[in-house]
């Protein structure tokens, strides 16, 4: 079942890239404008011994890496004292769904005038733009906690925040990762679109820019491959760790992933 | 040691609890028995601390309830929801130790000792979604007899478990509450289970709820499932409190021997 799932999705991009190198072949597009799939293959494996890819790789995944930390630190918390305390949440609840909508590339350019410092602009635009999944599925899912959960750690004598540590919060968990693996992906589109508006000496966004400027195609779209890799990556890690650390949540509502 | 006096509750303008009063001596284990929706969960949870009752007073040794009382432990019926799915039975059970103080190993201890107890010693590592639900419910009673209550509710505890595991449960609770010295409130809509449990069983009216009779189970310490069932004692008082609960009055017999 799985292998036939796994094998399914091999064939699909194989064919994609197969069919895409056909095209190229045939010289219906100018390989000038759209170079073709197996120069891009190429270009991607070369980067692996560029000294000064590899660089900028670092530099993005640190970014991305501190970003999502940050993002983590700050909106779990805040998630939790929201949903915890509805008459704050019912304040602060026409602020979220007005900026929540605004598409987060939109807020880079007033990044760039406030921070000088390239790293604290990628951060802090993920850190903005990350928030709001965390946020918004640590509220529901603390609105969704079982009564009874609660009440019977409460008739033992624990307190309010005994229990919102204790159930509430574990409860929640699961929600809470899922709202993590989305904000993971935000950021890896955050950290790049900073790098190739903000411009700066180090990142993949940058290395995107150089090769454009460079007129080598593509390299630019092997390191855009890359990006995409480590998106669909970062992904796959998460759901893994999920999984192992969240049987309990599996087994109970019978979900099969 | 549990002392309830006109207990008045309501939701919004519904009441549910007319002026309920009943006493439970040290050790005893009361059933209250009534239709389903007369508001004997409210009973319980008000005497709990979990809702504050409209008028009334609940006295727990002595003590009225004001919060929640440290000396009491409740058993829910929906052991799915009462337990912890991220945690094993044995934490499951230690985790309310944390309120007396206890360290890790110590509360692993307790918690083994009271597994032990309802026969779970080798399930101690198992998580809830791994057992049947008699032994979730084993668990939920393994947690309460752990924390070592003076007072024991019990909310329909039998509710959601098939008749075999339901009578392997009555027996159950008969044994331990006899092992420890602890007053129990077991509410049921069963009437075949508040006699074959009870020391005594309190039979409530439907909704808003009154207390129709308090009446003395006199079949001694020991019961068997069989054995008692078909005694003329149990055969007439089931027959009475199942009156009761359809809304007849006392008959005479009872009331004399009360």
């Amino acid at each position: 079942m799985e292998h036939a799932r796994v094998l399914r999705g091999v064939a699909g991009v194989a064919g994609f890239l197969a069919a895409a190198e056909i095209v190229g072949a045939t010289g219906l597009i100018d390989d000038r404008f759209l170079p073709r799939m197996s120069s891009i293959l190429r270009g991607a494996v070369e980067l692996l011994a560029d000294r000064e890819f590899l660089a900028d790789a670092r530099a993005t995944l640190a970014a991305w890496g501190l970003g999502l930390l940050l993002t983590v630190a700050v909106s779990v918390p805040a998630g939790l004292a929201l949903g915890a305390l509805p008459p704050v949440e019912r304040a602060v609840r026409p602020l979220i769904e007005f900026l929540r909508p605004i598409p987060s590339v939109a807020i880079i350019p007033l990044a760039i005038l406030l921070f000088s410092d390239n790293l604290h602009l990628r951060v802090a635009v993920i850190v903005y733009a990350s928030s709001w999944p965390i946020v918004i599925n640590t509220i529901y899912a603390l609105k969704d906690v079982d009564p009874l959960a609660k009440e019977t750690l409460r008739s033992f004598g624990f307190g309010p925040v005994s229990v919102l540590l204790r159930v509430s919060l574990p409860s929640a968990a699961p929600f809470i990762a899922t709202g993590i693996r989305v904000a993971a992906g935000t950021a890896v589109i955050l950290v790049v679109s900073a790098e190739l508006l903000a411009g700066g000496s180090e990142g993949i966004g940058i290395y995107i820019t150089e090769a454009a400027g460079g007129n080598r195609m593509d390299l630019m779209l092997a390191a855009t491959l890359w990006a995409g890799l480590f998106g669909v990556l970062s992904n796959a890690v998460l759901v893994a760790v999920e999984r192992r650390l969240f049987r309990w949540h599996d087994a109970r509502t019978g979900a099969a992933r | 040691m549990l002392e309830i006096t006109d207990l008045v509750h309501s939701y919004g303008s519904r009441r549910v609890l007319d002026g309920v009063s009943l006493r439970a001596a040290e050790g005893e284990l009361v059933c209250v028995v009534g239709p389903s929706g007369c508001g004997k969960s409210t009973l319980l949870r008000s005497v709990a601390g979990l809702i504050r009752p409209t008028g009334g007073r609940v006295l727990i040794g002595g003590q009225p309830v004001e919060r929640i009382p440290d000396n009491l432990a409740v058993v829910f019926q929906d052991y799915s929801r009462s337990l912890y799915p991220w945690m094993t039975a044995a934490n499951n059970v230690a985790l309310p130790l944390r309120r007396r103080g206890l360290d890790r190993r110590r509360r692993r201890e307790a918690a083994m000792a009271a597994l032990d107890q309802v026969g779970l010693a080798d399930a101690a590592d198992k998580y809830p979604w791994e057992m049947s639900g008699g032994m979730q419910q084993r668990v939920s009673i393994a947690r309460a007899l752990a924390y070592r209550p003076s007072l024991l509710l019990m909310d329909e505890p039998f509710g959601s478990v098939d008749a075999q595991t339901r009578e392997d449960l009555e027996d159950l609770v008969l044994r331990v509450c006899a092992h420890h010295t602890m007053t129990t409130l077991l509410i049921t809509h069963d009437i075949d289970e508040s006699v074959y449990v009870g020391d005594r069983v309190v039979v409530l009216t439907r909704s808003p709820a009154r207390v129709a009779a308090d009446l003395p189970v006199d079949l001694g310490e020991s019961r068997d499932q069989i054995a008692t069932r078909q005694l003329d004692a149990f055969v007439r008082l089931r027959a009475e409190v199942g009156r009761l609960v359809r809304g007849g009055s006392p008959t005479s017999t009872v009331l004399e021997k009360h």
